[in-house]
């Protein structure tokens, strides 16, 4: 048989993805995530009666450390995985990228495992993260001079 | 290329499993089965080594020989430089042929000593082989606590420590013939979709091995992939089919049997080296011993895949090996 026609046999048995009910979870969800963020900072910035900068910063703190301390319990895998972008592309996703590689390599050392391999997910979002801030700046240079 | 063997005998074996497979539909014919990953151990590949050496140990206290009565002892996994069976080997100590045939180890190991046994070069054989979800996870995937999701057509490495003993004294089971596959590669590039990849593989074996021995699909009660999954196994159908005008009707698929696709995520079902053998070994082998079925066909598909080599955008070549099993009752 051709390669060809295998893969177009493989394409006729491979399920489909269900894309428009994982966008719909995966806006509410993150649509959640915008909400309790902003209420982080709200909070902060009445109770601690501080800046709203620095009440980002907070906030940011604090949703990186329910994203590790969830990842560490055990279950956050499965909310990621049911949530899918919802917790992914918010700051959560990032945590627990990290977290489930610095748990995963922690018993290969300190330096050779946990330092080495901690990044091996989450270091591509800081790359392409600083990369698409660079291009963006330069960009807001260009078009609108600052 | 097919062997036929005349004095080789399936004498006894002996299965070990996680969690998972526990919760599966098969769990009563597992010799024993662990409630925690880890099975005491520190890391995932202790934990698998522990595995397959606790299967050997039980194999050799069923049959009531001592490790010095063994000759030979065939063995592969799927961790890097098989180090589950070199480490187990290391402990057992036993002279050790260390294979690697990926998820097709349990087929490629049991050819392997039924043509030494057969030729009288040994008297008698243990073959083993492991799977772990968590260090396959680490190694192939993601690691273990990342939860990113999965397309539907991936699979769930199933956990287990099987061991078999073969010889040449008489029993229920006799091994009478296997197949050798060939590396087949239909340019499938997905590491999600491992059915795709091993189907080919699986089709190319059967039909070799029913030329060869001259017997045709209805000869067998039971036609048993390794872990094609459920959408590996509807393609591997259709494909026996538009190739070689072959239907397949007594065609089971380990992945499918081995866990409850409709109530475990598994996603689309079992995979890894030990899938086919915790079937075959505890459940097929007491059907055949009660004299349900008399001729099975054991296809176990292996995808030959390295991490490297697949983020660098190359197809995923697969390899299947058969084995026949007949009741001698």
């Amino acid at each position: 048989m051709e390669k060809k026609k295998y893969q177009s046999m493989v394409e006729k048995h491979t399920p489909k993805e269900n894309t428009l009910f994982n966008c719909l979870i995966s806006f509410f969800i993150g649509g959640f995530m915008g909400f309790l963020g902003q209420l982080l900072v709200d909070l902060y910035s009445y109770y601690l009666n501080i800046p709203t900068k620095e009440a980002s910063t907070f906030m940011i703190i604090t949703l990186v450390f329910i994203g590790c301390l969830f990842t560490a319990l055990g279950f956050f895998d499965k909310w990621v995985n049911f949530a899918k972008c919802g917790l992914i592309i918010p700051i959560t996703g990032f945590a627990h990228a990290m977290m489930s590689a610095a748990l995963e390599y922690r018993k290969e050392g300190l330096v050779t495992g946990l330092g080495a391999n901690m990044f091996k997910l989450a270091g591509s979002v800081i790359i392409f993260g600083v990369v698409s801030a660079y291009v963006f700046g330069l960009l807001r240079i260009l078009i609108i001079g600052g | 290329m097919t062997f036929n063997f005349n004095n080789v005998f399936l004498n006894e074996t002996s299965t070990i499993t996680g969690p998972y497979e526990a919760k599966g539909p098969l769990s009563k014919y597992f010799d024993k089965s662990y409630h925690d990953l880890y099975f005491g151990e520190k890391t995932w590949e202790l934990a698998e080594i522990k595995l397959m050496t606790e299967s050997i140990d039980l194999l050799l206290s069923k049959i009531g020989l001592l490790k010095n009565d063994i000759d030979i002892h065939i063995s592969g996994d799927l961790l890097n430089q098989i180090v589950s069976t070199n480490y187990t080997a290391s402990k057992i100590g036993i002279p050790l042929i260390g294979i690697f045939a990926a998820c097709s180890t349990s087929t490629l190991s049991m050819l392997l000593a039924s043509l030494l046994i057969d030729s009288n070069q040994v008297k008698n054989a243990v073959v083993s082989t492991s799977s772990h979800n968590s260090s396959a996870e680490k190694q192939f995937r993601q690691p273990v606590e990342y939860g990113g999701p999965k397309p539907k057509s991936a699979t769930f490495t199933t956990t287990g420590g099987v061991s078999a003993y073969l010889s040449n004294k008489e029993d229920k089971i006799k091994i009478t013939s296997a197949t050798l596959g060939t590396v087949v590669d239909y340019d499938i590039k997905d590491a999600f979709n491992m059915g795709a990849v091993m189907a080919p593989a699986a089709a190319n074996t059967i039909y070799e091995h029913l030329c060869n021995t001259k017997t045709k699909v209805d000869d067998y009660d039971l036609i048993l992939t390794g872990d094609l999954g459920r959408y590996g196994k509807d393609i591997l159908k259709e494909f026996m089919k538009t190739e070689y005008g072959i239907e397949i009707k007594n065609l089971s698929d380990s992945a499918c049997m081995i866990f409850d696709l409709d109530k475990q995520e598994v996603y689309a079902g079992g995979s890894g080296p030990a899938c086919l053998p915790l079937v075959a070994y505890g459940y097929i082998r007491e059907l055949m011993q009660k004299g349900k079925y008399k001729k099975v066909l054991l296809v176990a598909t292996g995808a030959l895949m390295s991490q490297t080599i697949v983020n660098e955008k190359q197809s995923i070549p697969a390899i299947s090996h058969a084995v026949c099993w007949e009741a001698n009752l």
